[in-house]
């Protein structure tokens, strides 16, 4: 699915920062994403990976720096920015599917009050994404009554319902039972395979190593090192992500 | 801080030693601790039945002649009044209660002052000063000011009921996690209608319980439509109760519309408590 021909990335990210108050969280954050492509971002926490991911569809205000998606420049204080968004699909680490609807109508509820689509074509579309992260039988299910990973699989539902040209994942996986995890990961495994471009925050190295494109390793607010999955993961250059990487993948030992 | 040395040596004195017996048990402590408190209540009742005057008390209070005769007009009117001016200001109090809460979170810092302001104002003030400034004080002021009974009243009770329930309402709005309007708002939709689609749902969910109670409040304050006289029919169960007084020289009244209110408002608490289980728990949103 990545077309060599088609050069402009749909992701494209320049001396992003960002600052609270005199906390400069991120430094000069510089990142292009290829349609298709599927990069990962990984580091330790308070690194600023979740506020960059945050930034791309300006759920954070960048306090510099440009970012276009798709053509449409982010950090333009005219843009539509709801209509950007609808583009730009997003998985929280807390899921927050809206806990006063059905399963259906949290897959609808903005396809008919944003796109604008009729509820039997809402409906179709909802249906064909629950059925892509196999909920279909939990169609008129309250979120309250679904496991963790279930919950999570009806976001990722709900974003893909909005017919995104970008998914963003921020730790999708983080606040899940272990056992459940690996649903998620395989629904978006799926998804990658099917050409999306994602960006994901995660602490899932053998997901990264496996699906990712690209590795991004930030600390700081920097990004460290960047760069094939295999590479960054499995022969790391810079000494910081050499020491995290021992420390998540081998969390038992000491040093 | 009671370790004086004769509780030490009554406490174990060491290992291997059997626990010493106290002269009670906690067992039988306890027993005599209840017969006590059962004690103390009969003592009471014993004393107030023994000392009221309950001839002249049944005379004061108790003319089922009276009671009687201020049927069916309690209920048809009094009662269908207190009821209605309670609605109509809570319905009036509510929506402004709406715009207050959402004044107070606005990102204009006019309206969240105006809204501060009004709220402060209106939660400091009894109940009564607003009925008389505004049932004698406005009429003054405005000479043309002459607004039906009805509608006076109403507007006094959503006065002071919205200040209340806008603070309930802001409340149970910040109760909504921030996670919900950043997923409503990473679908594109716009801040307001997050806000309508999305936060205030939840937010009346935790809501309902409050604002239930903030209603038998209501019921209570409508009370004071009384100073401001009213027609006959216009009378509701407190200035029923005071014209009743008067006529028959006897409190009989009161013990009627006491019972009144209590119709009114206990099935509301009973309501309040059902919404309580329903929703009190309820997780807004998902965690």
């Amino acid at each position: 699915m990545i077309s060599t021909a088609d050069k402009t990335p749909i992701i494209s990210i320049k001396n992003l920062k960002k600052s609270f108050g005199s906390n400069q969280v991120l430094t000069d954050i510089n990142l292009e994403v290829d349609k298709g492509e599927v990069v990962c971002v990984v580091g330790p926490s308070g690194s600023g990976k979740s506020t960059m991911l945050r930034c791309i569809n300006t759920l954070e205000t960048p306090t510099g720096g440009s970012i276009v998606v798709d053509g449409m420049d982010m950090t333009d204080l005219d843009l539509d920015i709801d209509a950007a968004r609808t583009r730009i699909g997003m998985v929280f680490q807390s899921f927050n599917l809206f806990g006063h609807l059905t399963v259906r109508e949290n897959l609808t509820v903005a396809q008919i009050k944003v796109l604008g689509r009729s509820k039997a074509e809402a409906d179709k579309v909802a249906e064909a994404n629950l059925a892509k992260v196999g909920l279909s039988e939990k169609i008129d299910a309250k979120p309250a009554s679904l496991s963790g990973g279930q919950q999570q699989r009806v976001a990722i539902a709900r974003a893909l319902s909005m017919d995104p040209d970008v998914m963003l994942f921020d730790e999708p996986t983080s606040a899940l039972d272990p056992e459940t995890v690996g649903d998620v990961l395989q629904v978006m495994r799926n998804l990658a395979e099917a050409g999306m471009t994602m960006v994901v925050v995660t602490h899932e190295m053998e997901f990264a190593r496996q699906v990712a494109d690209r590795v991004l390793f930030m600390d700081g607010g920097y990004v460290v090192e960047s760069g094939p999955a295999r590479e960054v993961i499995g022969n790391p250059q810079e000494q910081r992500t050499k020491d995290f990487l021992a420390r998540v993948l081998n969390p038992g030992q000491l040093g | 801080m009671s370790t004086s040395p004769t509780t030490g040596s009554r406490g174990p004195t060491g290992p291997g030693h059997p626990v010493p017996k106290a002269k009670m048990s906690k067992r039988k402590k306890a027993k005599i601790s209840r017969g006590i408190q059962y004690g103390i209540l009969l003592v009471i009742v014993i004393a107030i039945i023994a000392v009221a005057d309950w001839p002249t008390l049944i005379d004061t209070f108790g003319r089922v002649d009276i009671a009687v005769s201020m049927f069916p007009e309690v209920i048809t009117k009094a009662l269908k009044n207190t009821v209605i001016f309670t609605a109509l200001g809570f319905v009036l109090g509510l929506i402004v209660a709406i715009v207050l809460a959402l004044m107070r979170l606005s990102s204009v810092g006019i309206y969240r002052w105006i809204s501060f302001a009004y709220i402060e104002f209106f939660r400091g003030l009894p109940a009564l000063v607003v009925f008389l400034v505004m049932g004698f004080g406005l009429p003054v002021a405005f000479q043309g000011f002459n607004l039906p009974q009805l509608v006076i009243i109403m507007i006094a009770l959503a006065l002071v009921s919205s200040a209340y329930m806008a603070e309930t309402i802001r409340a149970g709005i910040q109760a909504v996690p921030q996670g919900q309007v950043e997923a409503a708002r990473s679908l594109g939709m716009s801040s307001s209608r997050a806000m309508f689609t999305i936060v205030l749902p939840q937010a009346m969910r935790i809501i309902l319980p409050p604002l239930t109670n903030e209603l038998i409040l209501l019921t209570k304050d409508s009370s004071l439509a009384y100073i401001l006289g009213s027609s006959v029919d216009g009378r509701e169960l407190a200035a029923l109760g005071r014209a009743e007084i008067v006529n028959s020289a006897n409190l009989t009244p009161f013990i009627v519309i006491a019972v009144c209110y209590l119709i009114i408002t206990i099935p509301l608490s009973y309501l309040s408590r059902v919404l309580e289980r329903k929703y009190g728990s309820a997780e807004p949103g998902v965690k």
